[in-house]
């Protein structure tokens, strides 16, 4: 059963990772990025056979480990100890990055600080002079899984739309990411323009003057 | 042909100033950090570190930051919430930086065991990380142009090894350990267990002997609970 959200408020990050859960397909394999996309696994339903992969190298992986549990050998990718559940599989690097190159992975959610209106992606390195930049599996994500899903807020601490006609942080990915879901709205990314499948907190029209993009309906 | 050394001093013994060392692991899993402080008492400097990142805390790859022994380090991702060792040479240009994207890393790694003189990948297209690259479109998609990375030197940690060399290992330890056995000169290994040839099931090996040179075993500090069905 879909949950359901009240569009007369903006989503919480509990809502956001739930609606995402809610919208992975069963049986996908899925790739959930450091931060705020971990948060989606709580949301998943067991019986629905969703297998979440991670890049240093299993599939399978279960919820966060704590106490007695935790086992330095088995980490997630944001170095977080995890457990396994049962058909977990573990493998090396090159195959694990292989698994994303090669199309084989479904879906991976990932963080942002900008996504353009066609599907560029921004989100490992601000461009700040004194910034140490860091890419990981970021880039590999991006052009590697089959759909990108971006988790985000709509706009940053200061107001500025993340989501822009074209993206002014150093890009991770060209044309990569398909859906965004934000605490003001979730967008579909078509070559026929943003989509917008549902606003909360915000009229449509209100949404389209801050973001200055014409929004088409779902 | 792998040899079993006594120790980790021993297992380092003859890396030379300038060397490229690979080092395995993904933040300290798999981290062969016996290895690491041995290459630390060695003294050796001016050394190109290849790793997934540069160290946490004041351990292992972060002592060997700290001892001023890196001259520059390969990796994808640095920045971590306790990589202040790494950020504080960094910033004062004491480190060189190469940031590698970790899918491209890998398999800079294991093309260099395998042999490939170069690849296309279509990781990093358009982005800073593949400015200056040879770009080249293939069948409608655009890739770039990425070369091995070599190792004089492995460092990596399995879970068991027999005298042969063959590897098993644990978990999501196991990581950068397979890739890098095969694309360093000299590789070696810590293990928490050598066994006599037969005492791994040959269904399982996931590195083979041919990759190794040298073997040492270090005890295990926390001792793996359910590394048996592993073979």
């Amino acid at each position: 059963m879909q949950p359901t959200f009240d569009p007369s408020r903006p989503l919480d990050r509990d809502d956001l990772a739930r609606m995402v859960a809610a919208d992975i397909p069963r049986g996908s394999y899925v790739n959930l990025g450091i931060g705020q996309p971990t948060r989606v696994a709580d949301f998943l339903v067991r019986d629905r056979g969703v297998i979440l992969h991670t890049e240093n190298g299993m599939l399978g992986v279960g919820p966060q480990a704590y106490g007695d549990d935790i086992d330095p050998d088995l980490l997630n990718a944001g170095k977080i100890p995890v457990t396994e559940t049962p058909g977990a599989a573990y493998f090396d690097h090159a195959e694990s990055f292989a698994m994303m190159r090669g199309g084989h992975l479904d879906i991976c959610v990932l963080g942002a600080f900008q996504v353009s209106f066609d599907g560029n992606l921004a989100n490992w390195h601000t461009g700040g002079l004194d910034a140490i930049p860091a890419v990981g599996g970021a880039m590999d994500l991006a052009i590697g899984a089959r759909e990108v899903f971006v988790l985000m807020t709509l706009f940053s601490k200061d107001g500025m739309p993340k989501l822009v006609p074209k993206c002014t942080y150093p890009l991770t990915g060209l044309a990569c990411v398909s859906r965004v879901y934000t605490d003001y709205g979730v967008f579909v990314l078509t070559d026929h323009g943003v989509v917008t499948r549902a606003t909360y907190g915000i009229s449509r029209d209100d949404l389209a003057e801050r973001l200055r993009v014409t929004l088409k309906s779902a | 042909m792998a040899t079993v050394v006594a120790d980790a001093d021993e297992a380092v013994a003859g890396i030379v100033d300038g060397s490229t060392v690979l080092i395995g692991g993904f933040g300290t899993a798999g981290q062969p950090v016996e290895l690491i402080d041995a290459l630390i008492r060695s003294d050796v400097k001016d050394l190109t570190v290849i790793n997934n990142n540069a160290g946490n805390g004041r351990v292992g790859l972060a002592a060997l930051l700290a001892n001023g022994q890196v001259r520059k380090i390969i990796c994808s991702f640095p920045r971590q919430a306790d990589s202040y060792v790494f950020d504080e040479l960094y910033r004062a240009g004491k480190v060189e930086l190469e940031l590698v994207p970790q899918g491209n890393l890998a398999e800079r790694i294991r093309a260099a065991g395998a042999g490939i003189g170069a690849f296309f990948c279509p990781t990093g297209v358009g982005t800073p990380l593949a400015e200056g690259k040879e770009r080249r479109s293939i069948d409608g998609r655009d890739y770039v142009l990425e070369y091995p990375i070599k190792g004089d030197v492995a460092l990596i940690k399995a879970r068991r090894a027999d005298t042969l060399g063959n590897l098993v290992y644990r978990k999501t330890a196991r990581n950068f350990g397979p890739v890098m056995a095969m694309a360093a000169k000299i590789t070696v290994v810590q293990v928490d267990e050598i066994v006599e040839p037969g005492g791994i099931d040959p269904e399982v090996v996931i590195t083979p002997g041919i990759f190794v040179d040298r073997l040492v075993q270090i005890d295990a500090v926390s001792p793996p609970a359910h590394a048996a069905a592993a073979g």
